[in-house]
């Protein structure tokens, strides 16, 4: 492990803090919206890679948070009885895929495996990705903004108009989702501490990974593109792959995220795929600064956080759409940039510079 | 199908087709003098509406609908002046977000202040049932009026661009923002006019609408991505294309519901702006020579 993944450490400090103080004052019941927040972070680092660094915007994001939850949610709870003869059905059965059980009727019933569901989900997840991404890609500016908008419409659409995922009710009874024997995700009261760090560990996991990728080569080249795409053509950047592969990357991401937390609340309804989601994971990211993982995996966890408890009450899309057009207005590098960034650019040449600096 | 039926579709589309291409008209005229896509846009067309409603409360119809529009004009050059007018060379990104804002803005206080009932004009001659026959099809009163002020509206603005000083300036600054400010043009204040143009044009087609569609606090955002989608189709800042392409988008959308289920209706105009903006970017009119000097 390269030392600056030790950055890490501090915030997995923080999440131990975090859960011994809940536990230890008796209010527990802040985990559960911890645990939901950090589903939302993870959608939002993803974002932010997409959005800071490869400076592509999306605003249909919760697409493919919807696709993710979605499919998972009906996967494991849509009877595959009726179908049982169906080839495709029956491949499944025999890849050990399917687990059958009874529903509360008695009847017998036939659902996909959690684990096969999730891959099922994150796979089309990023198959949508990759087909929407290589001609959309291409646009830029508004016509990107409303591409991505008009395909989270879409998504919207169908999930409310189909049957098969509940229409307006969306689908609910979803069952745990078993990651490991003895580790499971899912909303009962005696797991609330094993789903927080189920959770923050996949926050954790995720943000290693993009920590490491926009250090790499890759998050170089990606740099390159959002700097200028042309100075990043001439020097050899395959700027369109780059572009695709970070968009796939950030969907993967937003629906991991649609399949956990689906599983953690043990259902999924329409106003995730709305665009007033999607709108709110870019406010966060702008908030958090664009270019800044930080910046957005703090902000992520701090504004899902105070809207799940319910702070701003029936307002809570207005704050968001206020938040958009203030961090817009007033400081476009983010909230964290501004005052930390501030103070960071005057501490560091004392850092580096020794003596020199402090004199 | 039957003729009677043919036409029945038609109408419907023309009726849909001609408050997109309005809706497409307000994206072009803010397109053309700033480069900016007010996201905003579809918000207009829903406070027309509404605002019409709550004045027909003290005032008689005519006067309601103008008390209404000549609000959301001055709402239209309040969002110019507030957000829009100070920023030095704002970036693409940076004004399609802030937009969106507004939008959410506008949306979530309609949601506050009206609710999320449905509401409507009454019918401005007749009733909802009454209807005339137009080669043996049956069409409300109220739809011609839809396609009556739309026409209008077409034509004012072609008069008001081509015939009116003020007129001229703003598409000198739409041109040539240089050139419009080195012949004593104001190009700033062009800007808050074609805000204000905009969401008049806007709020007139939200409230002819009103009785046969309905309004409520939230069809901005489906009218803003219908209207964006006529614009792209007609060629970005080409309003007579945009006519053009609304019509097309209102009859291919009416004719659509007779194969695939109401609730995709959405649906399929969003697939038709995904398909133009990957093929022909800069539209069935325009010319990709030119587009090739713009921003996509």
């Amino acid at each position: 492990m390269k030392w600056r993944n030790l950055a890490l450490l501090p915030l997995f400090a923080v999440i131990v803090l975090v859960q011994v103080l809940c536990s230890a004052t008796d209010s527990i019941y802040y985990l559960t919206q911890l645990t939901m927040s950090a589903y939302y972070s993870l959608l939002i680092i993803g974002l932010c890679v997409l959005m800071g660094y490869a400076g592509q915007i999306s605003m249909g994001h919760a697409g493919f948070f919807a696709i993710g939850g979605y499919l998972s949610a009906a996967l494991t709870t849509r009877s595959l009885v009726a179908f049982q003869d169906h080839t495709l059905v029956r491949l499944l059965h025999a890849a050990g895929c399917l687990s059958a059980g009874q529903d509360i009727y008695g009847e017998p019933m036939l659902v996909v495996t959690p684990w096969a569901a999730c891959v099922i989900a994150v796979l089309t997840a990023a198959v949508v990705a990759l087909l929407l991404g290589i001609p959309v890609l291409k646009l830029k500016g508004h016509y990107l903004a409303m591409a991505t908008l008009g395909f989270g419409i879409i998504i919207y659409r169908i999930v409310l108009a189909s049957s098969y995922f509940g229409e307006a009710d969306g689908i609910s009874g979803v069952p745990g989702f078993t990651l490991l024997p003895g580790l499971s995700v899912n909303g009962e009261f005696s797991s609330r501490v094993e789903n927080y760090y189920i959770a923050w560990g996949v926050l954790l996991l995720g943000m290693l990974l993009l920590r490491n990728l926009i250090n790499s080569r890759a998050g170089r080249a990606l740099r390159a593109i959002h700097g200028s795409i042309e100075a990043a053509d001439a020097v050899g950047v395959d700027t369109a792959r780059f572009k695709v592969y970070t968009f796939v990357l950030s969907a993967v991401f937003a629906a991991l995220a649609g399949v956990l937390l689906t599983h953690y609340n043990g259902g999924i309804g329409p106003s995730e795929a709305g665009i007033m989601k999607s709108v709110r994971y870019v406010a966060i990211v702008a908030v958090g600064g664009m270019a800044n993982l930080w910046g957005a995996l703090i902000m992520g966890v701090v504004l899902n956080f105070l809207s799940l408890r319910g702070l701003f009450g029936s307002y809570d899309d207005a704050v968001f759409g206020l938040i958009l057009i203030l961090i817009m207005l007033f400081a476009p590098g983010g909230i964290l940039t501004l005052r930390l960034g501030g103070l960071w650019e005057r501490l560091r040449p004392k850092a580096k510079s020794g003596k020199e600096g402090a004199s | 199908m039957t003729v009677e039926l043919f036409i029945q579709y038609l109408v419907a589309g023309i009726t849909y087709g001609s408050i997109y291409a309005i809706v497409a008209i307000g994206f072009n005229i803010i397109y053309n003098t700033t480069g900016i896509i007010n996201f905003a846009q579809g918000e207009f067309v829903m406070l027309g509406g509404m605002l019409s409603i709550t004045f027909l409360h003290f005032l008689p119809l005519p006067l309601a609908i103008a008390v209404a529009v000549l609000c959301t004009m001055a709402i239209g050059a309040a969002i110019e002046i507030l957000f829009i007018r100070w920023l030095h060379n704002p970036g693409v990104l940076r004004i399609v977000m802030i937009t969106v804002g507004i939008s959410i803005l506008i949306r979530e206080a309609a949601l506050h202040v009206w609710g999320d009932n449905v509401h409507s004009l009454p019918y401005f001659v007749g009733n909802a049932v009454s209807t005339i026959a137009i080669f043996g099809a049956r069409v409300s009163p109220q739809v011609l009026c839809v396609i009556g002020a739309c026409g209008l509206m077409v034509l004012f603005l072609i008069v008001f661009f081509q015939m009116t000083s003020v007129g001229r300036e703003m598409r000198a600054c739409a041109a040539n923002r240089t050139a419009a400010v080195l012949c004593g043009i104001d190009t700033r204040n062009m800007v808050t006019l074609s805000f204000i143009l905009s969401a008049g044009i806007g709020a007139v087609a939200g409230a002819v609408m009103s009785p046969i569609t309905y309004t409520q606090y939230d069809i901005g955002t489906g009218l803003a991505i219908k209207g964006f989608t006529v614009a792209i189709l007609g060629g970005l800042g080409n309003s007579l294309g945009a006519v053009a392409a609304g019509l097309l988008l209102g009859v291919i959308e009416a004719f659509s519901v007779s194969v695939v289920p109401l609730a995709f209706q959405d649906a399929i105009s969003i697939a038709i702006l995904l398909v133009i903006l990957f093929v022909r970017p800069h539209g069935l009119f325009g010319s990709s020579a030119a587009a090739g000097l713009k921003e996509f």
